[in-house]
C-alpha cells in the first residue's frame, strides 16, 4: 500500500470529526485503539466523553497529534491538542467552514430564505446584464 | 458508550449459596460462583445447575445466600480476555479457547455468545463458560487476530468508511468512501 493511495490512517493521536449521535459535529482524538472497528476517542476541550466508538460513526481529519502516547489520559491529551492548535486549525479549514454554512442554512427563518432568493436573483441580474453587454460589444 | 443508551444483554454474578440449616449441620458450608447471565433469575438457576453436577445439592434442600453484580474496575481501558468454554455442539462436547479485545469481562462473554452463534449455531444454554482471565503480557496471546491488533505504532486505513450522513438512497454525487 503506497503512502499515496491513503493520506489518513487509524492511528494514535489521529483526530476524528464525529458524524453521528449526541457528539456529533465535535472533534476527538483517537486516544486507543480497541481493534478493526472501535477506538477509544477523547475531546476535551470539545465536550466528547471518554468512550468507545465505532470507525463507522466518525470521519478521520487530517490532523494527528504526534507523539501522542497511547491509552492518555484527558489531561494529556488535551495538552497536546492545545499545543497543536487543533481547534484553530479546523475552524480555518474549508471543512468545518463548509459545515456551518451547511448547518447556518439548515437555521434561516423563511424570512431570511426570502431575501436569500432576492440577493441571488440581484446576482444573477448583474451576470446577466454583463453578458448581454459583452454580446453586443462582439456583434458591433 | 456513555451518551447513548447501551444497555449490556449480561452481567456478572457473584453467587453464593449452601444447603439449608439442619440439626446434624447448623452451619453448612458456602459455595461462590461467579455466572455470567441476562439477569437474576437465570443467575440463581445457573448456579444450581452448576452446584448440582459437583456437590449433592438442590434448589429445595438448598437456599442463595447473597447474590451480587460485579461490576468493571476500568470499563475505559481495553483489555485482552481469553476465555475457555465447553460447548455442546449436535454431535459432541467441545472444550475451546477463544480471546477477545473488549471493555470488560461482561463485554467479552456477550461477544462470545455473539461468535458461538455465528460460527456454530450454539445457544446460550449449550456453552458453559469456564474461566475468563485477562491476559497482561503480549507473548501469552494465543491468538493471531489478537495478536495483530497489539503491534507497536498500529496504524491502518478505513478503505471503505460509509459516511452515515448519507440519508438518502440516491446521490448525485457519487460519495467519497475513504481519504
Amino acid at each position: 500500500m503506497s503512502s499515496q493511495t491513503f493520506n489518513r490512517y487509524v492511528e494514535v493521536g489521529r483526530v476524528v470529526l464525529v458524524n453521528q449521535g449526541a457528539d456529533s459535529g465535535k472533534l476527538a482524538v483517537i486516544a486507543e485503539i480497541l481493534d478493526h472497528n472501535r477506538a477509544i476517542v477523547e475531546g476535551p476541550t470539545t465536550g466528547v466523553k471518554r468512550q468507545a466508538i465505532a470507525f463507522r460513526r466518525v470521519n478521520l481529519t487530517p490532523y494527528v497529534l504526534k507523539n501522542l502516547p497511547r491509552g492518555a489520559g484527558p489531561t494529556v491529551v488535551k495538552k497536546h491538542f492545545e499545543a497543536a492548535d487543533i481547534a484553530g486549525k479546523w475552524a480555518a479549514s474549508s471543512w468545518a467552514k463548509k459545515l456551518a454554512a451547511v448547518e447556518r442554512r439548515k437555521q434561516t427563518s423563511d424570512f431570511e430564505r426570502f431575501q436569500v432568493m432576492l440577493l441571488k436573483k440581484q446576482r444573477r441580474s448583474v451576470g446577466n446584464l454583463n453578458l448581454a453587454k459583452a454580446k453586443k460589444a462582439n456583434k458591433a | 458508550m456513555p451518551g447513548v443508551s447501551h444497555q449490556h444483554k449480561y452481567s456478572e454474578y457473584l453467587v453464593v449459596g449452601r444447603r439449608l440449616p439442619t440439626e446434624v449441620d447448623p452451619t453448612p458450608k458456602l459455595y461462590r460462583m461467579r455466572i455470567f447471565a441476562p439477569n437474576e433469575v437465570v443467575a440463581k438457576s445457573r448456579f444450581w445447575y452448576f452446584v448440582g453436577q459437583y456437590r449433592k445439592m438442590k434448589k429445595g434442600t438448598g437456599e442463595i445466600v447473597s447474590l451480587n453484580v460485579i461490576s468493571e474496575k476500568k470499563p475505559l481501558k481495553p483489555k485482552n480476555f481469553g476465555i475457555w468454554l465447553r460447548y455442546d455442539s449436535r454431535s459432541g462436547i467441545h472444550n475451546m479457547y477463544k480471546e477477545f479485545r473488549e471493555l470488560s469481562r461482561v463485554d467479552a462473554v456477550q461477544a462470545l455468545y455473539q461468535d458461538m452463534a455465528a460460527r456454530h449455531r450454539a445457544r446460550f444454554r449449550s456453552v458453559q463458560i469456564l474461566r475468563v482471565a485477562e491476559i497482561e503480557k503480549t507473548e501469552d496471546i494465543r491468538r493471531p487476530y489478537i495478536r495483530q491488533l497489539l503491534t507497536k505504532n498500529l496504524k491502518f486505513p478505513l478503505p471503505h468508511n460509509r459516511n452515515k450522513n448519507y440519508r438518502s438512497s440516491f446521490q448525485a454525487k457519487r460519495p467519497s468512501t475513504f481519504a
